[in-house]
């Protein structure tokens, strides 16, 4: 058997290649089920169910799929410049609370009009994001500081400071004046007009389509036309690719490193202000924390091969797990058994990348006659 | 005076180094071929969860069990290595979205909650713990008893695998061969080295040791099962290695400097010290320290790049060289 470096990558591939290695890691999957005594079809067909047909199923799979589509365009831009920001987790966070705070503020000045909410909530929100984001960018455009380990440092601080405005202070966020939030820590909840609208479509039943997928929808085509079809996005692939070419043809690399860090921050803090105006409606750290939207955006970019528009399809797929996994938590579905799945699809989606880029030959290295993509160069 | 607030906290930096610097000792080794693995969290939470489930279900001597214990979590964390090392070694996949990979499978929310709520581990006291030793009756003597004589059986063998990882590297022939994979592997190869063979060995041997060193935290600092109970050592220990300029020697210092750290919180806690500063402020201190030492670090000697090995990060591929 030989393996050859592959001169072009058929189109089909890249579709191929993530498609199968979902379908792969399903049978990787059933053997760690069958070896922890678990029936794996019946898991799977629970898991269609729970995510994708049963009643207003398709709507909780929205409710999963917004947050990661935000973080996995978040990781997608970052990491197509050969940024690794391991941060969308800890900016999503920042994102919820600037978005809470900024609702609550403009509750109490008593504003009403739901589309200045909204507005408010993104700015803020995708502001407080790329302003974490923004250290570890700083850190690595200037002293050259491993931007991974930095940013997901920031992570486990963006998490404490979670808990400490909830749990352990009586910050601006938290719930002082109801009967139920002077017995249990609860965050506040923001005004009814700040909960953002929601969209009726007339399939299967009737789904809600939050604001925010649609936000994330729009935000993709933005961000796939910035990357292919503008000077910036040809800059930052030529930095991802050779960042000595990049300073041979005069591109400033601090400077993109910055604005791409904290572009990747906006995003995912963005995805902070629609979790919390589409669905949460007040800070909740453990509902914040509780399914690691962050890391599991990694996961949807990597898969998506970092193509944006690719993000969307591959989070709603994630979010339908996400889902039946909260649906199915018990005792024959322990928690952990999405994180296993998601980790071997990723593991399947690497391993399919030798695909993608090399040609496996079976035989003694005879050669047959030349292939066009040899003989084209 | 064994009870004053400093040795109560160099004692405790100890302790908890311990698992940092098993942890850093294994990606050390594995950097060192050049392979980077960013699954430390991941390998270190499946040795914890492991190594605690071979204490609840041996019913042996404390002893043994505890020795098996260490056992199942090396083996735990070599067979996660395992996945990491066939993926960009064999597959040459990208060792840093590997590595994550590694994080998000085997990590909080992945196999090691899977497997530990799957077998019941939460909220169960430990069969079995590391207890602390009295070295040569010393254990009680002024400063030094409590710091270096007073401590647990792991703490002893994380100072034999520092002076080991040292002796190896730096004395041995196939010491030489793995800095020499890790500088140039096609120098290497062209010396007959078999390159493949060698970076499989150090990833799998560097699981090993983070397997260990989740143990530590299952086995000996908090002898319970707790999800995401590393909360983070695993990269706190990735970074150690790139503070320690990748001698095994400075790991040691590096790791009980942050041990240091993880303890504050609970040594201001039980004395009663500082409390209208918020608990977070300390908690979060491992973090950000982390970044502040890989800021220092990182002005300093990035021109020079002292000690990482040249070809860390990159696959080889003798046809493509």
């Amino acid at each position: 058997m030989r393996i050859e470096r592959r001169l072009e990558q058929p189109r089909w591939l890249l579709v191929a290649v993530p498609a199968g290695s979902i379908v792969f890691s399903f049978a990787l999957m059933a053997v760690i089920l069958v070896a922890t005594g678990h029936d794996p079809g019946s898991t799977y067909r629970r898991l269609f169910e729970a995510a994708f047909t049963a009643d207003g199923a398709l709507t909780s799979t929205f409710v999963f799929a917004t947050p990661i589509v935000f973080t996995g365009l978040a990781a997608a831009a970052a990491f197509r410049m050969q940024l690794f920001n391991i941060g969308g987790e800890g900016q999503f966070y920042l994102g919820a609370i600037a978005a809470v705070g900024i609702a609550l503020w403009l509750g109490d000045q008593g504003v009403t009009s739901t589309p200045l909410f909204v507005l408010a909530m993104c700015l803020c929100g995708a502001a407080a994001g790329a302003a974490w984001a923004a250290i570890p960018g700083v850190l690595r455009a200037f002293f050259k500081t491993n931007e991974i380990i930095t940013s997901l440092m920031l992570n486990y601080v963006a998490g404490l400071l979670l808990t400490y405005l909830i749990i352990d202070s009586f910050s601006y966020w938290r719930d002082t004046e109801t009967f139920e939030g002077r017995t249990f820590p609860l965050g506040k909840s923001i005004p009814e007009d700040a909960w953002w609208p929601t969209a009726m479509l007339d399939i299967a039943g009737g789904v809600l389509l939050p604001l925010g997928f649609g936000i994330a929808v729009g935000l993709a085509v933005v961000i796939w036309f910035l990357y292919s079809r503008t000077r910036f996005g040809f800059e930052l692939q030529v930095i991802g690719d050779s960042q000595r070419t990049a300073r041979y043809a005069g591109m400033r690399l601090r400077r993109k490193i910055v604005a791409v860090m904290c572009l990747s921050g906006a995003i995912a803090g963005l995805g902070g202000a629609s979790f919390e105006g589409d669905f949460a409606h007040q800070l909740d750290p453990t509902g914040l924390q509780a399914s690691y939207y962050g890391y599991t955006g990694i996961v949807v970019a990597a898969l998506a091969r970092y193509n944006p528009l690719a993000v969307l399809p591959v989070g709603f797929l994630f979010g339908g797990l996400l889902n039946a996994g909260f649906t199915l938590q018990g005792a024959d579905f322990p928690s952990g058994l999405v994180g296993v799945m998601q980790g071997i699809i990723l593991f399947c989606a690497l391993g399919g990348e030798l695909l993608i880029r090399y040609r496996v030959r079976i035989g003694r290295g005879v050669r047959g006659p030349a292939p066009a993509a040899e003989t084209a160069s | 005076m064994n009870d004053s607030f400093l040795v109560d906290l160099l004692a405790h930096a100890v302790l908890y180094g311990t698992p940092l610097l098993f942890a850093a000792l294994g990606e050390l080794l594995a950097e060192r071929s050049g392979v980077l693995n960013l699954g430390v969290e991941g390998m270190m939470l499946l040795g914890a969860v492991m190594g605690f489930w071979a204490v609840q279900s041996l019913d042996a001597p404390s002893g043994v069990s505890l020795a098996v214990a260490v056992g199942v979590a090396a083996l735990a964390g070599a067979a996660t290595a395992l996945i990491h090392a066939f993926l960009v070694i064999t597959l040459r996949a990208s060792q840093i979205v590997s590595g994550l990979a590694l994080t998000i499978f085997a990590g909080a929310l992945g196999l090691s909650s899977y497997l530990g709520n799957d077998l019941n581990l939460a909220g169960v006291p430990a069969d079995a713990s590391f207890q602390n030793l009295d070295l040569f009756g010393l254990a009680d003597a002024p400063v030094l008893g409590p710091i270096v004589f007073g401590q647990n059986a792991l703490v002893y063998a994380s100072w034999i695998c520092v002076v080991s990882v040292a002796l190896y590297l730096v004395r041995t022939r196939p010491g030489l061969n793995v800095r020499a994979v890790g500088e140039s592997p096609a120098a290497a190869d062209a010396m007959g080295i078999n390159v493949g063979a060698y970076r499989y060995a150090h990833t799998l041997a560097g699981g090993a040791l983070a397997g260990i060193g989740g143990a530590c935290f299952s086995l000996a600092i908090t002898p319970q099962w707790v999800d995401g109970l590393t909360r983070g050592a695993g990269w706190i220990a990735i970074a150690l290695v790139i503070f320690a300029f990748w001698r095994p020697d400075l790991c040691l210092v590096g790791a009980y400097f942050f041990g240091a750290f993880s303890y504050l919180p609970f040594a201001l806690e039980s004395r009663g010290v500082a409390q209208d500063v918020p608990s977070e402020i300390f908690d979060s201190l491992p973090y950000v320290m982390t970044i502040v030492v890989l800021v220092i670090v990182s002005t300093g000697f990035a021109k020079r790049r002292l000690g990482a090995p040249a070809a860390l990060g990159l696959p080889y591929v003798r046809e493509e060289r």
